[in-house]
C-alpha cells in the first residue's frame, strides 16, 4: 500500500499492464514526449519506448479508428483522449464501429480496447471543455463505462479495463488527478460492474460517481451533524450497473438521492432512479431526488460556473428533503 | 490625389505604397495586441483570469495583416488563440478584457472566457475551443456568400496542428468543388502544444495540403506584416472575384507557452530568442518606418507608453464591472422559453 495520486495510480495501472502484456500500447495526443497533457503518462515513453507510447497528430477520429482496427487484429490499445470533449470527434468509431463490431461480425471479432481520458468539468474552461458525457456512452449497447472516484479505484478499475475483452470507456476526472489515496501495490484488480459502499449508513442512500462521490461523502458528514446517517454508494462502473448494491442499500434506508455532475435530462440519475422505481418501489418512503448539473452549457464567469455545478449544500438539502426534514 | 498636393509621406514596399497613417495604424494594432497579451498573462498569474488562456505574442502580424487586407463585411473565425484576432478586427478592448475577467460587460457577457470571443458587429465568428472545429463552420460562411452572392470573403484561421483534422480536408474539397470565397489561413507557429510540426505532419509544407483538392496555396512570411497584408490582399481579391478558395501558410512563431500552464520543455530558449531577436514583426515594421524617416525610436517609445497606459485603463474599467447577474445562467440557451424547467433540485414535499 502506498499513498499516491489518482494520476499516479492510473500511470501505475498502465505500466503494470504493459509490462505484463506486450500487446498493450498507449496512443494519443501528447502522451509520449510531453508526458501527457495531464501528466498521466509521465515517464512512460522512457520506460517503454516510442513503439509503445505513441504521440499522434490532432486527429481524434483517425487514431480512434486505428485503435479499433488494432484491437480487432489482436492488439490491446489504450487510446487516450486529452479530454472526453474531444472524443466527440471520434464518435463514429466509438459508436458505429467499436461498440458493434462483435455483434456485426457475428462474434468473430472482439474489440478489446480502452478509450480513456479526462471527463467532467475542469475549472473555468467554458462550455466546450466542461462536460459530463458518460450518459451518451452508457446508452450504447456494446460499451462498458467505468468512472473511478479515487486513486485506488483508478488503479484497480483501469487494470481490469485493460484486461477486459470488450471496449471500455474509461472516464477520469480532471479535478481528481491530484487527489492522494492509499493504493495497493502490484496486482490489484477491481472487477467491472461492482459498486462499492463508500460510507455505511441507515437513513438515506446517496448514489454518486466520479467527482460527485467526494461531494456525497462531504454531504454525509454534514448530514451526520444534523442527525441523518447517510450511506454513500459509488457505482464505479456505470455500465454494466451494479443495481443489486444500489437496491440493497435502498431497501435498508428507504430513501435515495442520486448525484451527478452531468445534465439532468436523460442522465445517469434518470436511469438509476428509474431502476429504483421499477425494482425497489415498495422499499421507498419518498420519491428519489436527483441532484445534477444545471441544464445549461457551462459558463466561464466564476460565479455562474459555481451555480451551474452541483454543490454539497444541494446534496444535503436533497437528502433532508427525502428524509422529510425540510 | 490632385497634382498640386504634396505627395503623402509613406514608403514603398514590394511595389505597393503604404502611407504614414496606414503604417501607424498597423503598427498600433500589433503593439496594442502585444501589450494586451502581456497584461493578460500578468492577470492570469494573479488568478484574475481563469481556465485556459492562449496568448499570440509573436504572431501579431498574421491577424493584423489579414484584418488590414480584409473588408468590414468579410467573415473571420479562428481557434481559441483569439484575443489578437478580435482586437485586430476592431472589437472593443474593454469588452475583451471584461470577458477574460468574467465580467458582465464581457464581449460574450462573461459566458465564454478567453477561448470564445465573438463579435457579430464585426463579423468575427469566434473563438472555438475544439481544434479544427472552425474550419467546416468557415466553409458554411463561405457557402452562404456564394449562395447569397453577397461579395463577402471568409477568412478562416487554423493552426499547424489543427490542419491535421479530417474535417479540414472535407472542407478543402467542398470549397474547391463549389469555388467558395474562403481563404484558409494556417498560422504555422511551429508547434501544436508540445508537438513540433515535423512530429505531426509528414508533409511539412502545409500550403501544399490542398493540391489533391485543387485548392492553390502559398507560404508567406507571417512575421512580416506588410508581406501578410499584400499576399492576403491578392488572395482575398482572388476569392472575391469568384476564383475559389486559397490556402495561405503564414510561417510564424509563438513566443509564449501553448497556454499559461505550459512548461515549454520541448524547445530551447535559444530557438525562441532567435525568432524574437531576428524576426519580431513589430521590430521589423519599426525598422522599415524608421528607415523611411516616418518615425524614430523616441516616438515609438512614447507610443508604447501611451498604449500601456491605455491598457491599464481598460483593465481598470473592466475590473469595475460586476460579475454577470445570476439570472444569466439561464439565458441564451435556446430561443423558446424552456418549458420543461424542473424545480431544482426537486423537492418531495
Ligand atoms: C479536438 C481537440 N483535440 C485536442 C484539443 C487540445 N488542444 C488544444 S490546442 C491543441 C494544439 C493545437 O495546435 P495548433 O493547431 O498548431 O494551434 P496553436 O495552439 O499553435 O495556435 C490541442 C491538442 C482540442 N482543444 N480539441
Ligand atoms: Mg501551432
Amino acid at each position: 500500500m502506498a499513498k499516491i495520486t489518482y494520476r499516479e495510480a492510473l500511470n501505475q495501472a498502465m505500466c503494470e499492464e504493459m509490462l505484463r502484456d506486450d500487446r498493450v500500447f498507449l496512443m494519443g495526443e501528447e502522451v509520449a514526449e510531453y508526458n501527457g497533457a495531464y501528466k498521466v503518462s509521465q515517464g512512460m515513453l522512457k520506460k517503454f519506448g516510442a513503439k509503445r507510447v505513441i504521440d499522434t497528430p490532432i486527429t481524434e477520429l483517425g487514431f480512434a479508428g486505428l485503435g479499433v482496427g488494432a484491437a480487432m487484429a489482436g492488439l490491446r490499445p489504450i487510446i487516450e483522449f486529452m479530454t472526453w470533449n474531444f472524443a466527440l470527434l471520434a464518435l463514429d468509431q466509438i459508436v458505429n464501429a467499436a461498440a458493434k463490431m462483435k455483434y456485426m461480425s457475428g462474434g468473430q471479432y472482439n474489440c478489446p480496447l480502452v478509450f480513456r481520458g479526462a471527463g467532467g468539468a475542469a475549472a473555468r474552461v467554458g462550455a466546450q471543455h466542461s462536460q459530463s458525457l458518460e450518459n451518451w456512452m452508457a446508452n450504447i449497447p456494446g460499451l462498458k463505462v467505468v468512472m473511478p472516484s479515487n486513486a485506488a479505484d483508478a488503479k484497480g478499475l483501469l487494470k481490469a479495463s485493460i484486461r477486459d475483452n470488450d471496449t471500455v470507456i474509461f472516464i477520469e476526472n480532471e479535478i481528481n488527478y491530484g487527489d492522494i489515496g492509499d493504493v495497493p501495490d502490484g496486482e490489484y484488480i477491481i472487477p467491472l460492474g461492482r459498486a462499492e459502499i463508500k460510507r455505511a449508513g441507515t437513513d438515506v442512500t446517496l448514489i454518486a460517481h466520479s467527482r460527485m462521490t467526494g461531494y456525497a461523502l462531504l454531504a454525509a458528514e454534514e448530514l451526520a451533524k444534523q442527525g441523518i446517517d447517510a450511506e454513500v454508494v459509488d457505482p464505479r462502473t456505470i455500465r454494466p450497473l451494479d443495481e443489486t448494491t444500489i437496491l440493497n442499500s435502498v431497501a435498508k434506508t428507504n430513501r435515495a438521492v442520486v448525484v451527478e455532475e452531468g445534465w439532468r435530462f436523460a442522465g445517469i440519475g434518470a436511469e438509476i432512479s428509474a431502476r429504483i422505481m421499477e425494482k425497489g418501489f415498495d422499499d421507498l418512503d419518498a420519491p428519489v431526488i436527483r441532484v445534477t448539473g444545471k441544464d445549461v452549457p457551462m459558463p466561464y464567469a466564476a460565479n455562474l460556473e459555481k451555480l451551474a455545478l452541483p454543490s454539497v449544500a444541494e446534496v444535503v438539502e436533497a437528502a433532508r428533503s427525502v428524509c422529510y426534514r425540510n | 490625389m490632385s497634382a498640386n498636393q504634396p505627395p503623402l509621406d509613406g514608403l514603398n514596399y514590394q511595389g505597393r505604397f503604404y502611407d504614414e497613417t496606414t503604417l501607424h495604424r498597423i503598427h498600433d494594432s500589433m503593439l496594442y495586441i502585444r501589450r494586451f497579451e502581456e497584461k493578460a498573462g500578468q492577470l492570469y498569474g494573479l488568478k484574475k483570469i481563469g481556465g485556459f488562456c492562449h496568448l499570440c505574442n509573436g504572431q501579431e502580424a498574421v491577424c493584423v495583416g489579414t484584418s488590414e487586407a480584409a473588408q468590414a463585411g468579410d467573415y473571420m473565425m479562428t481557434s481559441y488563440r483569439d484575443h489578437g484576432h478580435a482586437l485586430a478586427r476592431g472589437s472593443d478592448p474593454t469588452a475583451i478584457m471584461a470577458e477574460l475577467l468574467g465580467r458582465a460587460g464581457g464581449i460574450v457577457k462573461g459566458k465564454g472566457g478567453s477561448m470564445h470571443m465573438f463579435d457579430r458587429s464585426r463579423n468575427f465568428v469566434g473563438g472555438n475551443g475544439i481544434v479544427g472545429e472552425q474550419v467546416p463552420i468557415g466553409l458554411g460562411f463561405g457557402f452562404s456568400s456564394w449562395y447569397k452572392d453577397d461579395g463577402r470573403v471568409t477568412l478562416c484561421f487554423m493552426g499547424d496542428g489543427g490542419i491535421n483534422q479530417g474535417a479540414v480536408y472535407e472542407s478543402f474539397n467542398m470549397a474547391a468543388l463549389w469555388k467558395l470565397p474562403i481563404i484558409f489561413i494556417v498560422e504555422n507557429n511551429q508547434y501544436a502544444m508540445g508537438t513540433s510540426l515535423a512530429r505531426a505532419s509528414a508533409e511539412t509544407s502545409l500550403f501544399k495540403r490542398g493540391i489533391s483538392f485543387k485548392v492553390p496555396g502559398m507560404a508567406i512570411d507571417g512575421m512580416n506584416v506588410l508581406e501578410v497584408e499584400q499576399k492576403m490582399r491578392e488572395v482575398i481579391e482572388h476569392a472575391r472575384s469568384g476564383e475559389g478558395p486559397y490556402i495561405i501558410e503564414a510561417i510564424t512563431y509563438r513566443y509564449r507557452g501553448h497556454s499559461m500552464s505550459d512548461p515549454a520543455t520541448y524547445r530551447t530558449r535559444n530557438e525562441v530568442e532567435e525568432w524574437r531577436k531576428g524576426r519580431d514583426p513589430i521590430a521589423q515594421l519599426q525598422h522599415l518606418m524608421t528607415e523611411a524617416g516616418l518615425s524614430d525610436e523616441d516616438a515609438f517609445k512614447e507610443k508604447d507608453r501611451a498604449i500601456k497606459k491605455a491598457i491599464v485603463a481598460v483593465v481598470k474599467e473592466a475590473e469595475q464591472q460586476p460579475e454577470p447577474d445570476a439570472s444569466e445562467l439561464w439565458t441564451d440557451i435556446i430561443n423558446d422559453p424552456i418549458e420543461d424547467a424542473y424545480p431544482y433540485p426537486g423537492r418531495v414535499s
